[in-house]
């Protein structure tokens, strides 16, 4: 088939559009090959908007790795915004990918990174601006395979019926894998159709097939059991991991941007996986076990990437980046080589204690020490127990005072609210936690002005999760808990004035809650809501709430289920949770404990410095935590995580 | 790679640059990101601003708005050290991604780089309509006294006369229009049911605040003829200039040419200094 560039069709549309030159690829380091003598091809989709889309670390490493490849094409493709949509429609132009402007549906694969359910909507979009059917059983030979990753795909139900596969864990060894079955298949004259292809994606380890899976539903709504249909895809699928980050080094040459993104700098992810142990948090527990990256790798890959970028910024990523064994070294060792170059390093993600204000102290050598970000998460000490957040009120503040005494002049302190078992009271206490940052803040400093601002986000249980069986709270308790923490942090009017409240309505929590532990009964839904209109739920101006309240109404109420059975129903510990059959290393019983302990606020030790707890993933993926060989400072056991903001 | 945050500046370059393809859509803020990007990768010894942030010592003037291509946009760079203007613009074409590309880098000579620009020749586009159509319109608006088109700019609605601003205006004469209206007629029509035709208008502008830029031009012929909704496919800046008595463009390097061939001896450069370090 002859595929040609669609920019001509697109071209007199972009003048009628929204920030155009988001749609019209020219990124530095993107790659451009012939169509023609490529044997497989992917495109590559963020389901969101380019400038969110574009810095994806993800997207950009399996663009890069799959790029590598001489007989392999890799583009990529993001959502448009409503105004081109109209337009595309109008004109009948097709999903299309950034770099040659080809058709999305002529490629044989379209792999969708999904780091949040609330880009579910925008996958329908493009499917359907590609001309990609929406069910999966509806596709044939001429349309590509559609695939999920990214942290979403480990529990992929609600939008099984839209994938033919989805594949879980990291990306980079499996991508290829997939692609060695596509080139095989496609080189024998696609034997056996697309029924065939997918029963070969099934030998791979870590490839699921929503497809070769019934699930079948009890009278009171719970799962009764998912049963495969064919004895070529296994009982469980278990997750991929990549196990030596420095023989993985992308991306080497990180894209960048003609138009404005979210993330203007260049990322080195220096470790994956956490070992923690934050109760809430779904990244730290599906990304076991703990692989640095070497001082040495990521000293190359900063070298490599500002070279090819010219960014004036470098981003040293991971879940909680000041836990890397080798982290002192790492942020001297980068800031006395780029020291005079213009070079700003961040540390994203980091614990908050005084080795932390060290730290931040010396990636901002010669910067402003405008404002440090702290997330204590809960407000109250017994909260941080159930969550395990292991961080005490001294240690924060003695942490805080550290930072106002270095210079730095404004504190984010980031919350969840709607946690298990969460008082008022619990969320009360957040107030007494940024008075007395104030009055530490003006000691410290001897300034008035100085700033502390809270963050608030709605608490959503996530699968993989100890709180996997936790009933999510509603949103309306959410918001009033709020409103009543406002009240009281402007009751001592002398401090309030120093803090900052910022908060977003608990509704798309709900949804977003929704999505996270559905199962395939929300297949009708999701479809619904986007027929009606639904696009970019991730946006506060674009999300409706209710939209999918009344989706739900009308979609679930016929399948005895509803909005709070998903949602506000806590689970037993018998129930069979749709995502059971995706194997994360975590071992179920082990979640359920760590449930169990953190409804009497007992806390579970990081075993990166602790005694193996039997999380599980160790020995299912034959491993151990990999950090370096340096002689670790266990800086205290009470740590946060902390992040520069403003560099 | 270094920086010397704290060095002076010793010479300063000027730079035409072109935006072209898909780039076009680029706006200046995004052209000016891509610039500061390009220096570094360059390695080109910028002199930077002080304070917190420091940003490499770049003047811009009068960009082309988004949407619109050039092929004269201008740009003066601060260095630290003497280097000659073509290593520079050649690394910095080399640094820029494709659809922005270094045309041209002399030495600055006294005297500011605004002063000598006052106005612009457009090659514009017009989708839907025929020359013939356009020459009519085109003289219907320079016998205009005034000519008031609305344009929403960040400040609000704004009226602006564009006949004001117009210091010629007409069909391009220098290029064969039935070979043109073939090539720049997309095979698939952006309007269904709109004649394939498409008029090639040549216009000088000057450059007013706020800017009476293509679209406000192509609006002004619209209402002043009633000419059917047309679609502008494209602008291109030709060039910049102050203006002649004859109503041209004066090439605003030109002085700085001549500045360089009579003051200064080559062996001042420090040639091959320059790519990644």
């Amino acid at each position: 088939m002859a595929v040609t560039s669609l920019f001509e069709q697109l071209e007199p549309l972009l003048p009628r559009v929204a920030k155009p030159v988001q749609y019209v690829g020219g990124e530095l380091n993107a790659t451009v090959k012939d169509w023609d003598a490529a044997a497989v091809r992917w495109a590559l989709m963020y389901p969101d908007a380019y400038e969110v889309g574009l810095p994806n670390q993800g997207i950009m490493i399996l663009y890069e790795v799959l790029n590598e490849q001489p007989d392999v094409l890799a583009e990529r493709t993001y959502a448009v915004w409503p105004d081109l949509e109209a337009l595309m429609r109008q004109h009948r132009v097709p999903q299309f990918t950034v770099e040659s402007h080809r058709p999305v549906g002529a490629f044989d694969l379209l792999g969708v990174s999904f780091a949040t359910e609330l880009g579910y909507t925008n996958l329908l979009t493009a499917l359907d601006l590609a001309g990609i059917p929406l069910s999966a059983r509806a596709r044939t030979e001429d349309h590509p395979l559609v695939i999920a990753g990214g942290h979403a795909a480990f529990n992929p139900e609600p939008i099984a019926e839209f994938l033919d596969a989805a594949a879980l864990g990291d990306g980079e060894q499996v991508v290829l894998e997939i692609t060695g079955v596509v080139r095989d298949w496609k080189a024998h004259g696609c034997p056996g159709g697309r029924r065939e292809l997918l029963g070969r994606l099934a030998a791979l380890d870590g490839v699921y097939l929503p497809g070769c899976y019934d699930v079948s539903y009890r009278p009171d709504g719970q799962i009764a059991e998912v049963v495969r249909n064919t004895d070529r895809v296994p009982q469980r699928v278990a997750k991929r991991t990549t196990m030596d980050l420095d023989e993985w080094p992308y991306p080497k040459q990180p894209l960048v941007p003609i138009a404005e993104s979210v993330h203007e700098r260049m990322s080195v992810e220096i470790f994956r996986g956490c070992t923690r142990g934050c109760r809430f948090c779904q990244a730290g527990m599906i990304t076991r076990p703990v692989r640095e990256r070497s001082a040495r790798g990521i000293g190359q890959m900063v070298e490599r990437g500002l070279a090819a970028s010219g960014f004036t910024e470098v981003g040293l990523l991971s879940l909680s980046s000041a836990d890397h064994s080798e982290i002192r070294e790492i942020t001297k060792g980068l800031a006395d080589r780029y020291e005079g170059s213009g070079t700003g390093l961040s540390l994203p993600s980091t614990r908050v204690d005084a080795f932390n204000i060290d730290l931040a102290n010396e990636i901002s050598r010669n910067g402003r020490r405008s404002g440090l970000t702290f997330a204590p998460e809960g407000g109250s000490e017994r909260i941080r127990q159930v969550i395990n957040k292991m961080v005490s009120e001294e240690d924060l503040i003695r942490t805080v005072s550290t930072a106002f005494g270095a210079g730095w002049r404004q504190v984010k302190l980031y919350f969840m609210c709607g946690l298990p078992t969460e008082t008022d009271e619990d969320v009360l206490q957040i107030a007494q936690l940024a008075h007395r940052v104030i009055r530490a803040g003006r000691q410290a400093s001897g300034s008035k002005d100085i700033r502390c601002t809270i963050s608030i986000g709605a608490f959503v249980p996530k699968p993989h999760t100890p709180f996997q069986w936790a009933a999510q709270e509603h949103p309306d308790v959410v918001d009033q808990r709020l409103r009543k923490l406002r009240t009281e942090i402007n009751s001592d009017r002398k401090i309030g004035r120093n803090v900052g409240m910022r908060y977003h309505d608990g509704k798309p929590a709900l949804i977003e809650g929704l999505l996270s532990r559905g199962d395939r009964r929300l297949g009708r839904v999701i479809e619904r809501v986007w027929r009606e209109g639904g696009r970019f739920d991730g946006w506060s101006e674009h999300f409706r709430y209710e939209r999918w309240v009344a989706a739900c109404a009308a979609e679930l109420a016929p399948q005895g289920v509803s909005l709070e059975w998903f949602t506000t129903r806590e689970r037993t510990r018998d129930e069979v949770l749709p995502w059971d059959h995706l194997d994360s290393g975590l071992d179920k019983d082990w979640l359920w404990d760590d449930w169990q302990d953190a409804l009497v606020g007992r806390e579970q030790d990081d075993c990166r410095w602790t005694p193996c707890f039997d999380c599980g993933v160790c020995p299912s993926m034959g491993t151990d935590i990999q950090v370096g060989d340096t002689q670790v400072e266990p800086s205290g056991r009470h740590l946060l995580p902390l992040r520069p903001v403003g560099q | 790679m270094s920086l010397h945050p704290s060095a002076a500046p010793v010479c300063r370059v000027r730079l035409r640059y072109a935006k072209r393809g898909k780039l076009r859509f680029a706006s200046h803020r995004d052209v000016a990101r891509a610039f500061e990007r390009a220096v570094r990768r360059a390695g080109l010894p910028m002199a930077y601003s002080q304070g917190y942030s420091p940003h490499p010592k770049v003047s811009w003037v009068g960009a082309a708005p988004t949407g619109a291509a050039s092929e004269a946009e201008y740009a003066e760079i601060q260095l630290v050290e003497h280097v000659d203007p073509e290593v520079v613009r050649a690394a910095l074409d080399a640094a820029l991604p494709d659809g922005l590309a270094v045309l041209e880098g002399v030495l600055a000579s006294p005297g500011g780089l605004a002063e000598r620009i006052e106005a612009s020749a457009w090659r514009i586009e017009v989708h839907g309509l025929g020359s013939e159509q356009l020459r009519q319109a085109a003289h219907l608006l320079l016998a205009a006294p005034t000519l008031y088109v609305e344009r929403v700019t960040k400040d609000g609605r704004r009226s602006l006369d564009v006949r004001a601003a117009i210091v010629s205006l007409d069909i391009d004469a220098s290029l064969d229009i039935d070979a043109l209206e073939i090539e720049c007629c997309p095979t698939a029509l952006p309007v269904p049911d709109q004649p394939s035709r498409c008029g090639i208008l040549k216009a000088v502008v000057r450059q007013v605040s706020p800017a009476v830029r293509p679209d406000d031009v192509l609006s002004a012929l619209g209402a002043v003829a009633g000419l059917p909704s047309s679609v502008l496919v494209k602008a291109i800046r030709i060039a910049q200039g102050r203006l002649d008595d004859d109503g041209g463009l004066v090439d605003p390097l030109a002085a700085d040419r001549v500045f360089a061939r009579t003051a200064l001896a080559p062996d001042r450069w420090a040639p091959g200094r320059l790519g990644p370090r």
